[in-house]
């Protein structure tokens, strides 16, 4: 969900709406308290039972060797769960597996996601449309995008590869002085991305950085809108130049939104399912923590290691949680 | 430039200056250009080259050396997609879905985000921090429990099933979004209200929720595409078309071999569920730009 809407901080409320309600003792004031109540009970019980009751459960269910199609009694068994994971190589390699995918992705999208919102912040004829056509990618269902581009990537008639190895040398061909060394710099032979060992990750997370990168401009985009016009007039006087005006004045004041996109998009990158699943199912070679407590839950029907796995996911989001909060209060003072 | 600028001003080297400027400003203005088509192309081809593969013909897909146009238009693949009964159940499955989980978000979540707006009561700040946590709140973490709970319910492949736990990732959203809207709100609209009598809940349906449109609008996009596009749940809480939504039945079409990829039909049946998407994701531009940024800039 956070890929879709990062929350606004929600302050106390504005004096003039608290007047209403300040009426001390009366039992107006107490009704309307009621009516609180009242209002709130609703999203407050199902947020408990779609969320907290479960997320009790999932701790308390990694302490047993719980099963989901027996009935047979379940049995506390302590850290037997959490010992078993980190012995066993399919769960390291999913941990490693995880991180590769975060950094990177999270990495790579952010200096993309930087370009685009510092094109499209700049004023140009078209600014418009270039704007809408990154909500696009943002658009389409993962799963759709990891199969189009699983098409795409194909090692004999996708057209990265027609790309790469025929239309983009003949391309570059065109451009004077450097253009026969750049042609020399695109492969000779189609790649098999899909297949070869050592690309599987590389080609999911190029997939995860075209659909995540529109996220990531749009919230940089929001903090550069609000940075004041006339400090870059200014220091265009002092003689600064662009590279110098970003890195002295843009970045330190898009910090605070930066930190806020980056955080958003590392929670979202770390519980990665749906693309690599998608192109990859659960080989252990680009297999996530999140694909494996799913595969461990489902076809290997243990749900107490499952849990387990869970938590350990849970755990750390709650980490990052805690390092984000941390971040955006030091930025506040 | 800055050096060039600060050069001696001798009576020639204005012109030098000049056009040295102007040459590095049109190098400039070229490569700017040159990112602005790179993005362009980027962002659309990959949507466009799945429109294509929807109505080439099969030849053309797996032709080598790559076609970039359809040989002729061919409808089989969409054909095939609209005759395919999984798929439709599948796509009637994930309207009903999605429109419920948007249902439901709204009505309770307007509700709460009426009084964490614009009520004070104990137990609000708990509550607030309660709902910021639930926005990053990883699904998969109680995955478990809740396959549990909905076979315990007996809830197990069923559309409910979906529609209440999606509950998790678009109801703490909702009211977090619509709160700051109702606080934004002027109070005196609603003071009016009560005191020309009428109840509290009064002025929230007659009044203020009106006024909440656009919040409602952007919300409920938002929390329709999060559900639309949802994958994992609908994978682990369904196993037959009666409740399957098209994200897990795309993931699924395949052929015999994987070499053997039907990608007509399923770049078909991928247009079918995206181009809906995208047309409205367009139309309400700025709508959704606004609830996608709400709170990354604070204001």
């Amino acid at each position: 969900m956070s890929e879709q809407a990062v929350p606004a901080p929600l302050s106390q409320p504005a004096p003039r709406a608290a007047r209403v309600s300040e009426v001390p003792h009366s039992s107006w004031a107490k009704a309307r308290e009621r009516l609180a109540w009242t209002l709130v009970a609703p999203s407050v019980l199902i947020v408990s039972i779609v969320a907290l009751y479960p997320l009790s459960q999932s701790i308390r269910l990694s302490f047993t060797n719980g099963r989901l199609a027996s009935s047979r009694a379940v049995d506390y068994i302590g850290f037997t769960n959490y010992e078993y994971l980190f012995g066993n190589d399919q769960f390291v390699t999913s941990i490693w597996n995880t991180i590769r995918f975060t950094v990177s992705s999270v990495a790579i999208e952010t200096v993309l996601g930087m370009v685009v919102a510092l094109i499209i912040n700049s004023q140009f004829q078209g600014r418009g449309v270039v704007r809408a056509a990154i909500l696009i990618p943002w658009a389409i269902p993962t799963v759709v995008s990891s199969r189009l581009w699983s098409y795409m990537f194909n090692d004999t008639y996708g057209v990265i590869n027609d790309l790469l190895v025929n239309r983009l040398p003949q391309l570059v061909d065109w451009i004077p002085l450097i253009g026969g060394t750049l042609a020399g710099v695109f492969p000779e032979q189609k790649i098999a991305f899909l297949a070869r060992p050592e690309l599987q990750m590389p080609t999911a997370i190029a997939v995860d950085v075209w659909k995540t990168t529109p996220f990531m401009a749009l919230l940089l985009l929001a903090g550069l809108q609000i940075i004041p016009g006339d400090i870059y007039e200014a220091s265009t006087v002092d003689g600064a130049s662009k590279w110098q005006q970003f890195w002295q004045m843009t970045l330190p004041m898009l910090r605070p939104a930066l930190l806020v996109a980056l955080i958003f998009r590392t929670l979202d990158a770390f519980r990665v399912f749906d693309v690599i699943y998608v192109m990859f199912g659960g080989a252990t070679r680009t297999m996530t923590m999140a694909i494996f407590a799913q595969q461990t839950l489902v076809d290997g029907d243990r749900l107490g290691r499952a849990s387990a796995a869970s938590v350990i996911i849970f755990l750390c989001i709650a980490v990052l949680v805690f390092i984000y909060t941390r971040l955006v209060s030091v930025e506040d003072n | 430039m800055a050096t060039v600028a600060a050069a001696p001003p001798r009576p020639t080297g204005t012109l030098i200056t000049r056009r040295r400027f102007s040459l590095g400003r049109a190098i400039n203005r070229g490569l700017f250009w040159l990112l602005v088509i790179f993005i362009l192309v980027y962002t659309i081809f990959p949507f466009f080259w799945a429109l294509m593969a929807a109505i080439k013909p099969t030849g053309d897909i797996s032709a080598t050396p790559t076609r970039y146009l359809p040989s002729e238009v061919f409808w089989g693949n969409l054909r095939y997609v609209f005759e395919n009964g999984d798929f439709l159940r599948a796509l009637r499955n994930s309207f009903i879905a999605s429109f419920g989980t948007v249902a439901v978000a709204l009505v309770l979540g307007s509700f709460a985000a009426y009084a964490m707006g614009r009520m004070r009561f104990r137990g609000k700040t708990i509550i607030l921090y309660l709902i910021l946590s639930m926005t990053m709140f990883p699904p998969i973490a109680i995955l478990g429990s809740l396959f549990q709970m909905i076979r315990a319910a007996n809830l197990y492949n069923t559309i409910p099933a979906l529609i209440f736990t999606y509950m998790t990732f678009t109801l703490p959203f909702t009211v977090w979004v619509l709160a700051n809207f109702f606080k934004a709100m002027p109070g005196e609209l609603e003071e009016s209200a009560l005191v020309d009598g009428s109840t509290p809940f009064q002025a929230f349906y007659k009044i203020l929720l009106p006024l909440a449109m656009p919040g409602l609008v952007t919300t409920g996009l938002l929390a329709f595409i999060a559900a639309w596009n949802e994958f994992l749940f609908a994978l682990t809480f369904t196993n037959t078309y009666a409740a399957r939504t098209v994200q897990p039945a795309i993931a699924s079409f395949s052929g015999r071999t994987q070499f053997d990829e039907p990608w007509g039909a399923v770049m078909a049946a991928s247009v079918v569920v995206t181009v809906p998407l995208v047309l409205l994701v367009l139309i309400f531009q700025r709508k959704i730009l606004a609830g996608l940024t709400a709170g990354a800039v604070k204001g």
